[in-house]
């Protein structure tokens, strides 16, 4: 065995390695995104998370390995959750002055995705558990993954589901709300933060601060309210 | 920057006990993010003894520097998560692309009628208020 492998054994076992790499190729993900000025293609969390899984794979490295030291910025998902707040009561006067408005899109944003993710699921002909783990889709991780498995579903599909819901929608909000031509950044951040939880929310800040704060008051408030909706939506499916 | 954390975990420490203690169907950071806006309108309620009280970062405009830092960099948090994903796609396997245009059809229409239904109800109780 030769001494570099050694110190790749080594290195690869520590969490500084892949804390470190993940930095580095979150850089390299803001820098395209700037570079394209900030083009809704170049997400940096659909750029990071690809460059992440190749290296991943080329490196051969399994996934608790990279999760020990990638953990410390999954950590602060928690904090900067908390943090919303901040935004959130700069804008207060903006928020309050818009609640009937927030209140009214909460309600037919999160039955639209119920409703869509049930009917689509059964025209498609998808299995009755894969529609249940896909319902709470447009919700944070750690809530859709939880609703799932009350409902039935596998909370594994429904945290693959949860993502790709999350990319899809950071990557079409701005040319969908550009061609329906809406330009009030509370709608757009709004329809962001609950149709596409946090990654949606990660665009909108990206965007504009007031598309970001309403974003992050549509994650809160789409957890809260598909938590409440889902089993209901779920007993329209038999 | 340390006290400004401090309060954030806090917040999210707070937030988790009650989520978890009365099983509410809301993440604990949530609650947490209720609770410090809690702290923030309390604080600037009452701002005289908050400046005797309080520490220095958490009513000189640090915490809100920190706070907007930790959010600057969202999209870093969800790495982690999301390269665990993509070594879990094999559960899409048997409906793989059906799955995809439900999440992308349900999205946009998602998308759609969330921003339509807030624009049109903005228009309704307050015509003119273009933000």
């Amino acid at each position: 065995m030769t001494s570099d492998f050694a110190l790749w054994v080594y290195l690869s076992r520590t969490p500084l390695l892949w804390l470190t790499v993940t930095l580095m190729v979150y850089a390299v993900a803001d820098r395209i995104a700037t570079a394209s000025n900030r083009h809704p293609l170049a997400n940096p969390v659909v750029v990071a998370i690809i460059l992440m899984a190749c290296v991943l794979k080329l490196t051969g490295t399994p996934y608790p390995t990279y999760f020990e030291g990638a953990q410390f910025v999954h950590f602060l998902l928690g904090p900067a959750t908390v943090a919303l707040a901040i935004p959130l009561y700069e804008y207060r006067a903006t928020v309050l002055r818009s609640l009937a408005p927030m209140l009214a899109a909460l309600l037919v944003g999160s039955v639209v995705a119920l409703i869509s993710a049930t009917t689509l699921g059964t025209a498609f002909g998808i299995p009755h558990d894969v529609i249940v783990a896909s319902v709470p889709k447009s919700v944070t991780t750690g809530v859709a993954m939880g609703i799932a498995q009350n409902l039935g579903g596998d909370p594994t599909l429904a945290a693959v589901l949860v993502m790709l819901t999350g990319m899809t929608g950071g990557i079409l909000v701005t040319p969908l709300m550009n061609l329906l031509r809406i330009k009030d950044m509370r709608a757009r951040g709004f329809a962001a933060g609950l149709a596409a939880h946090g990654v949606g929310t990660a665009r909108a800040f990206q965007v504009n601060e007031v598309a970001g704060a309403f974003a992050g008051i549509a994650l809160g408030l789409n957890a809260l309210i598909t938590a409440i909706l889902a089993p209901l939506a779920v007993t329209f499916l038999r | 920057m340390i006290v400004s954390l401090t309060l954030i975990l806090l917040a999210q420490l707070v937030g988790e006990a009650l989520a978890r203690g009365a099983a509410l169907p809301v993440p604990g950071p949530v609650i947490g993010m209720a609770l410090l806006l809690l702290v923030m309108v309390v604080r600037d309620r009452w701002r005289g003894q908050a400046d005797r009280i309080l520490a220095a970062p958490l009513v000189d405009g640090t915490l809100e520097r920190s706070g907007k830092g930790l959010l600057a960099h969202l999209s870093l948090m969800f790495i982690p998560a999301g390269a665990g994903i993509v070594g879990r796609l094999d559960v899409l396997e048997a409906h793989g692309l059906a799955l995809a245009c439900v999440v992308v059809v349900s999205t946009l229409a998602t998308l759609t009628a969330t921003a339509l239904t807030f624009v049109a109800v903005k228009r309704w109780v307050a015509p003119g208020d273009e933000t």
